[in-house]
């Protein structure tokens, strides 16, 4: 079972949570092109080691977060709420 | 098939002259020796690449190849698959491909001279809802379309054919109907791993096993280190040495994405691992495939009579194979739902292998923006009943430098011009 730290609700079971995959910088639907735009709905880094995803917490505080999980090991980081950067400790996201 | 097959060497008569002088089998493939050049190096050894590096030898007279694989033929998803073959399809597009891998699979005992145990047993997907017997409709209908035996069978004709699933009304995913497909069935995966492997030795392909890509060369390409768009690939770079090539196929399912970033094309896969598990021998009771979109579960029985089950993959990205517990509590459970009949039966094992699935859960196959650099990949759950149209149809791609018509669908750049080839309603938990 992956348990994975919701900055708010601490650790969570995976399955109670939304995976939301691949953490990417949208970029602003006004200006991109149709390329642009479906290079991020569709093509992924996908590597073997560390990842920085988004998850909801769906049966939780329905907060989204990002983290990064290592893909192969499935250790994990420290939880970053939006707007934060990563590696942030937990004391930063309070 | 193959315009000049590979010499036979199986065959009843040399069973029993081997046996009567208690000979032993040669090897069924060389061990070959590393070469530095090749014309085309196929990275995988599983069905793909190995029908792939096949077809190239026997309908297109290519033999100057590499297999290469970082640990043995059939290590990945091949070996590990559930061996369950259909064609019914939701798009015409998908109908027409994979009808053709089942036209393949038909006659390849006798083209590979070796027995793949082809079981035609029929395939039951079972609806539990107003809207996935909705589905099941349409794709009955694009099927009959396009040729295909397909049907919707009521709850009555399901349990004629299946007598030990529980068809009653009071069940908490009643079985509404079924989508039956009689061409379906199960083929010995090792088999069609080990027969594509010899055909393509006895035509001179030297296949490596553990030998690692650790990375591809490319030359001019417009990403760092001159990789990516507009390059050109000239070999790869493996844990026993560098091989120049012009031509790289990258056929490594669940590996896919690391590959392609080697060579600087991103793909639009997440890996993702699919268990599945066996119980038991039994006697045979369960004749047909039984298929549960909505219980996440399918299950066939195999000829010496165990219950092998698989679901959908797990939903979160990993490379880690473990097998989980809450996969075979679950698993149990929905079988049981289907099947109350069998809750004494034990599990003697369950195990994991990386699919490699996409957005519109069709494969990605042909060139990529990197010259000589081609990808059969994104196969996700649903690769092995595919492996031998995808490998005749990369081996036309690679021979005549074309795309053919079949797999013109599903090229990489469909991603990009927004032209996706939804099978999502066919796949997610078909097999
Ligand atoms: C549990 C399970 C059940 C399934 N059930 C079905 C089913 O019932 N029906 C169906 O049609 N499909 C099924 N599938 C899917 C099917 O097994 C795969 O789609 C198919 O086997 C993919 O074949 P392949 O040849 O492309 O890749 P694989 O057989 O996965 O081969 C890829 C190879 O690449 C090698 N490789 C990886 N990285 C490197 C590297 N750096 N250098 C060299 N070699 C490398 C690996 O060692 C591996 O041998 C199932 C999959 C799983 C896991
Ligand atoms: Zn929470």
């Amino acid at each position: 079972m992956l348990l994975v730290p919701c900055p708010n609700c601490g650790p969570m079971n995976a399955a109670d949570l939304s995976y939301n995959g691949e953490s990417h910088r949208r970029p602003d639907p006004k200006t991109c092109t149709p390329e642009e735009w479906r290079t991020y709905l569709y093509l992924r880094e996908n590597p073997s080691g560390w990842l920085l995803e988004n998850w909801y917490c769906s049966s939780g505080c329905r907060r989204h977060f990002k983290i990064e999980r290592h893909t192969l090991t499935g250790e994990l980081r420290a939880p970053v709420l939006p707007g934060r950067k990563p590696g942030a400790t937990q004391g930063d996201m309070k | 098939m193959g315009k000049n097959k590979p010499p036979a060497k199986y065959s009843a008569a040399g069973l029993l002259w081997r046996g009567l002088r208690k000979q032993s089998w040669p090897r069924v493939w060389r061990e070959p020796e590393f070469k530095s050049t090749y014309d085309v190096v196929i990275i995988g050894g599983g069905v793909h690449g190995l029908a792939t590096a096949y077809y190239l030898a026997s309908n297109h007279g290519i033999t100057n190849i590499a297999v290469v694989d970082k640990q043995y033929l059939g290590s990945g998803g091949s070996g590990r698959n559930t061996a369950i073959v259909r064609s019914n399809y939701l798009t015409p597009e998908g109908v027409a491909f994979y009808d053709r891998s089942l036209d393949l699979y038909n006659s390849m005992s006798n083209d590979l001279n070796l027995n793949v145990m082809f079981s035609e047993r029929g395939h039951l997907t079972l609806a539990h809802t107003d809207s996935a017997l909705r589905t099941m409709n349409w794709r009955a209908e694009v099927n009959k379309l396009q040729g295909i035996n397909s049907s919707v069978i009521t709850p009555a004709e399901i349990k004629k054919l299946t007598p030990s699933l529980d068809v009653s009304a009071d069940t908490r995913y009643p079985i509404l109907g079924a989508l039956y497909h009689p061409p379906g069935g199960t083929i010995r995966h090792d088999a069609v791993v080990w027969g594509y492997a010899r055909g393509a030795d006895a035509y001179g392909v030297d296949l490596h096993q553990k030998t690692e890509v650790l990375d591809i060369l490319v030359e001019g390409g417009s990403g760092p280190e001159g990789k990516g768009p507009s390059g050109k690939v000239t070999g790869v770079r493996t844990s026993k040495g560098d091989i120049h090539a012009p031509v790289v196929v990258n056929c490594t399912a669940g590996w896919a994405s690391q590959l392609s970033n080697m060579a600087g094309v991103t793909l639009p896969i997440t890996t993702h691992p699919l268990q599945a598990a066996v119980t038991e021998p039994v006697k045979t009771f369960l004749p047909t495939v039984v298929v549960s979109g909505s219980l996440h579960v399918y299950v066939s029985q195999t000829d010496r009579g165990e219950l092998v089950f698989g679901a959908s993959v797990d939903p979160v990205a990993t490379y880690n194979m473990s097998g989980t517990l809450e996969f075979t509590e679950e698993l149990a459970g929905h079988v049981l739902e289907l099947m109350p009949g069998i809750s004494k039966m034990r599990l003697l094992r369950q195990w994991a292998g990386l699919c490699d699935m996409t957005p519109d859960y069709s494969p990605v196959m042909g060139p990529t923006p990197v010259d000589g650099f081609y990808v059969d990949v994104g196969w996700g759950t649903y690769g092995f009943k595919a492996g031998p149209v995808s490998g005749e149809q990369m081996a036309a791609c690679v021979a005549n430098g074309t795309t053919p018509e079949l797999i013109k669908p599903f090229e990489l750049s469909r991603f990009t011009e927004g032209t996706l080839v939804g099978e999502k309603g066919a796949a997610a938990v078909g097999h």
